[in-house]
C-alpha cells in the first residue's frame, strides 16, 4: 500500500503462532433473563409493534364505547347479559392486531435475515423462541387487560343496566387478555413454522374466521352436524363463551375456550420448537 | 482455530459443498477464495452451526459451535450486511445482541466508535448505505471481543477509505493473536490482506497453502519477444533457436512470442547469433488476479456471454453484403492466458489439464500459415 496516511495503528507482522486472544472484558454466562432483555428491546425498538398495538387499543377502545353508547341511545334490552360483553366487538377485531404481531415477532426476523445474527449470538435456539415467547404474552397479557378494564368502566358507566358480577368482570379482563394473549402466542408458533410474515398472518386470519364463514353457508342437512361444530368451536364464538354471549347453546361453555386455546397451542409451540431446533437458517 | 473434516452439505441433488477439510489458524488472516456459487457462505454458515452438515463436522476451538459455552464470546461473525432489521435503530440492534450474549451494554457505543457509526447510532438502519450496513455488521462481529472471527465478503459496497480501514483492521485483529477467517472472490484484495489462502470451487478445496507460496507456485516470469512484423521467417528462426536452446516457446495472438525457461539476456544473444532482429523484449509476471482465474475458470458456476441481440438487429436490406470482418484465425486459447508451460511448476496441473492442452502447442508443419495470418490482418 501507498497510502500516505494510516488511521489504525501500524500492522506488526508476528513469527510463528501468536498466543491465543482473550478479552479484556469479563465473561460471564448468558442465560435466559439475557434473552428477554433483548427480545423487549427488539420488541420495543420496531415500529411494527407500536403500529399494531396503537390500532389494538383504537379498536378494542372505540368499538368497545361506541356499542355501548349505541345500546344507550337505542334504550335496548340486553336481555340479562351483563354490559362487559359490549366488549366483544372490539375485541374480535383487536385480535387480529395481535396475530400480526405475534407473527411478526418471528417471521420478520425469517424476512429480514435476522434470525442467522440472532441465533449466531445465542446458539441455545430454545432460549431465544422461549424469550420472544414471554415477553409477547407479557405484554400483549398485560396491554389487553388494562385496556378490556378501562373499557369495562367506560360501559358500565355509560349504559346503566346489566349488572356484572365479580365473575363477569374476571372473565371480560383477564379471560379475554388470557385467550386474546394465547392466540397471539399460536400466531407466534405458526409464523416459526411457515417463517413467512404474509403466509403466516393469512393462515392465523383464516383460522379465526374461515370456520364461522363456511359454517354460514352449509345449507345441506346432511352436513348440519358438521355446521353446528364450526359454529360452536370457531374462535369468535370462542371469545363470545368468554363473555357468556354464545350464539350456541351446547358446545364450550365458561373457561372451556381458554383450555382449548392452550392445547392448540402446546402443540403448536412443541412443532415450533422442534422445527426451529432441526431446520437449517 | 476453525477445523472443518470431510464437510459435505447437499440440497436435494446440487452439492453446495463437497468433502472440504481445512484448518483455519490463529494469528493470522486467512483468506478465503471461489467464485460466486462456490460454497463459501454455506461453509462460513455450517462452521456458525446455522446449517447442518449432511457429512463431516466442523469445529471451533474443538468443539461445534452449538455446543460452544459462551459462543458470542468467541466467535463473532458478519455474514450479511442486510442481515438486520431495517426498522430498528443501529444502536438498538447492537444493544439487542449484546443483551442476547451478556455484554455490557456500554460495549455498544464502544463498537460504535470502532465502526465510526456514532453519527447515526439513532438512525433506522434501513437508510443506511451498502458500506454503512457492513460496517454495522462489522460492529456486532466485534461486539464480544471474540478470538475467533468470520467475515464474509467484509469490503463489499465500501468506500476506498473503508477498504483500507478493514484491511488494517484485519491485519490488526490477527496480530493480536485472533483468528480471522474472510471470504472473498477478490484475489487482489485477499493478496494484500490474507497471510494464508483457501481457495475453493464448486465446493470443493482447490487450494490451501500460504500466500507466499500461492505466489511463487503462481507466478512464474515469462518474456515476451517480438520480431518484426513484415518478416515472419524471422520469427521462425527465432522460434527453432530458442526451443534449441531449452527454452518453451508459445506464440500470443498478436503475433508475439512467449518464452519460458530463459533468461532475457541469453534470449537476446540467441537472437543477435540468429541474426533476428527484435522488436521487443520484455519481462512479465502472470498476476496472482490471472492465477486464481485459471485455477477456478474449471469451477465457474455462473459465466456471462456475449450480449448478441440478435432478435432486435435489425435486417438489412436485401442485396447489401455486410462487410466481412476479417477476423484472424486466433489460436483457441482459454479464457485467460495460459500457464507458464512448465509442467513440474503447476500443483493443479493434475486437477485441470484443460489450461496447458488449451495453449496454442501448433504443429511444427502448420506453423508459418498460423503464425502469417495476424499479421495479415493489420
Amino acid at each position: 500500500m501507498t497510502t500516505p496516511y494510516q488511521q489504525q495503528a501500524p500492522y506488526q507482522p508476528q513469527g510463528g503462532p501468536a498466543a491465543a486472544y482473550s478479552s479484556p472484558i469479563p465473561v460471564r454466562d448468558a442465560h435466559l433473563g439475557d434473552a428477554l432483555a433483548s427480545e423487549w428491546t427488539k420488541i420495543r425498538s420496531v415500529r411494527s409493534t407500536m403500529w399494531t398495538l396503537g390500532v389494538m387499543i383504537v379498536l378494542m377502545v372505540g368499538l368497545g364505547v361506541l356499542s355501548a353508547v349505541v345500546v344507550s341511545a337505542a334504550d335496548a334490552d340486553l336481555e340479562g347479559q351483563s354490559v362487559l360483553s359490549l366488549g366483544f366487538f372490539g375485541v374480535l377485531l383487536g385480535s387480529i392486531c395481535v396475530i400480526t404481531l405475534g407473527v411478526l415477532t418471528i417471521a420478520s426476523e425469517y424476512g429480514t435475515g435476522m434470525i442467522r445474527t440472532t441465533l449466531t449470538a445465542c446458539p441455545s435456539r430454545a432460549r431465544v423462541l422461549t424469550a420472544k415467547a414471554v415477553v409477547f404474552f407479557l405484554l400483549v397479557f398485560t396491554l389487553t387487560t388494562v385496556i378490556t378494564a378501562i373499557v369495562g368502566g367506560l360501559q358500565t358507566l355509560i349504559v346503566d343496566q346489566g349488572s356484572s358480577t365479580g365473575e363477569d368482570w374476571f372473565r371480560a379482563t383477564v379471560g379475554i387478555a388470557l385467550y386474546v394473549a394465547t392466540l397471539g402466542l399460536l400466531s407466534l408458533a405458526v409464523g416459526t413454522l411457515i417463517r413467512h410474515s404474509a403466509g403466516a398472518i393469512t393462515v392465523m386470519i383464516g383460522v379465526v374466521l374461515l370456520p364461522l364463514v363456511l359454517a354460514m353457508f352449509m345449507f345441506s342437512e346432511s352436513l348440519r352436524d358438521l355446521q353446528q361444530a364450526l359454529f360452536e368451536y370457531s374462535i369468535p364464538n370462542q371469545i363470545g363463551v368468554l363473555y357468556d354471549t354464545a350464539v350456541t347453546e351446547s358446545g364450550p361453555a365458561g373457561w372451556d375456550p381458554l383450555w382449548i386455546m392452550l392445547g392448540v397451542t402446546a402443540v403448536a409451540l412443541a412443532g415450533a420448537y422442534a422445527s426451529l431446533n432441526t431446520r437449517d437458517v | 482455530m476453525i477445523e472443518a473434516v470431510g464437510l459435505t452439505k447437499r440440497y436435494g441433488a446440487k452439492t453446495a459443498v463437497y468433502n472440504l477439510s481445512f484448518q483455519v489458524r490463529p494469528g493470522a488472516v486467512t483468506g478465503f477464495l471461489g467464485p460466486n456459487g462456490a460454497g463459501k457462505s454455506t461453509t462460513m454458515r455450517m462452521i456458525l452451526g446455522l446449517d447442518q452438515p449432511t457429512e463431516g463436522h466442523v469445529t471451533i476451538s474443538g468443539r461445534p459451535y452449538r455446543q460452544l459455552p459462551n459462543a458470542p464470546r468467541q466467535v463473532g461473525a458478519l455474514l450479511d450486511a442486510k442481515a438486520v432489521h431495517g426498522g430498528r435503530s443501529a444502536r438498538s440492534h447492537l444493544l439487542s445482541l449484546a443483551q442476547l450474549s451478556g455484554i455490557p451494554a456500554r460495549r455498544v457505543d464502544e463498537v460504535l466508535g470502532v465502526v465510526g457509526l456514532q453519527e447515526v447510532a439513532k438512525k433506522r438502519s434501513k437508510g443506511f448505505s451498502l458500506g454503512m450496513g457492513q460496517r454495522l455488521g462489522i460492529a456486532a462481529a466485534l461486539l464480544g471481543d471474540p478470538q475467533v472471527l468470520l467475515f464474509d465478503e467484509p469490503v463489499n459496497g465500501l468506500d476506498p477509505e473503508g477498504i483500507l480501514w478493514v484491511r488494517n483492521l484485519m491485519k490488526q485483529l490477527a496480530a493480536e493473536g485472533r483468528t480471522v477467517f474472510v471470504s472473498s472472490h477478490l484475489m487482489s484484495e485477499m493478496a494484500l490482506t490474507a497471510d494464508h489462502l483457501i481457495v475453493i470451487g464448486r465446493g470443493q478445496l482447490l487450494s490451501d497453502m500460504s500466500v507466499k507460496d500461492f505466489i511463487s507456485h503462481n507466478s512464474a516470469d515469462f518474456a515476451r519477444v517480438r520480431t518484426p512484423q513484415t518478416e515472419p521467417q524471422q520469427r521462425e528462426k527465432l522460434s527453432a533457436a530458442l526451443t534449441e536452446a531449452g527454452g518453451q516457446v508459445m506464440s500470443e495472438p498478436d503475433g508475439a512470442l512467449r518464452v519460458t525457461g530463459l533468461p532475457l539476456p541469453q534470449i537476446s544473444d540467441l537472437a543477435h547469433s540468429a541474426d533476428v532482429r527484435l522488436w521487443e523484449l520484455s519481462p512479465h509476471q502472470a498476476s496472482l488476479e490471472e492465477a486464481y482465474m485459471r485455477m477456478t475458470q474449471g469451477a465457474v458456476d455462473y459465466r456471462s456471454t456475449a450480449d448478441q441481440k440478435s432478435g432486435l438487429m435489425q435486417q438489412p436490406p436485401m442485396g447489401y453484403l455486410p462487410p466481412q470482418q476479417q477476423i484472424p484465425e486466433v489460436p483457441q486459447q482459454g479464457w485467460y492466458a495460459p500457464p507458464p508451460p512448465q509442467p513440474g511448476q503447476n500443483p493443479y496441473a493434475g486437477g485441470a489439464p484443460v489450461a496447458p492442452a488449451a495453449a496454442p502447442q501448433m504443429p511444427p508443419t502448420a506453423a508459418p500459415a498460423d503464425l502469417t495470418k495476424p499479421e495479415d490482418a493489420r
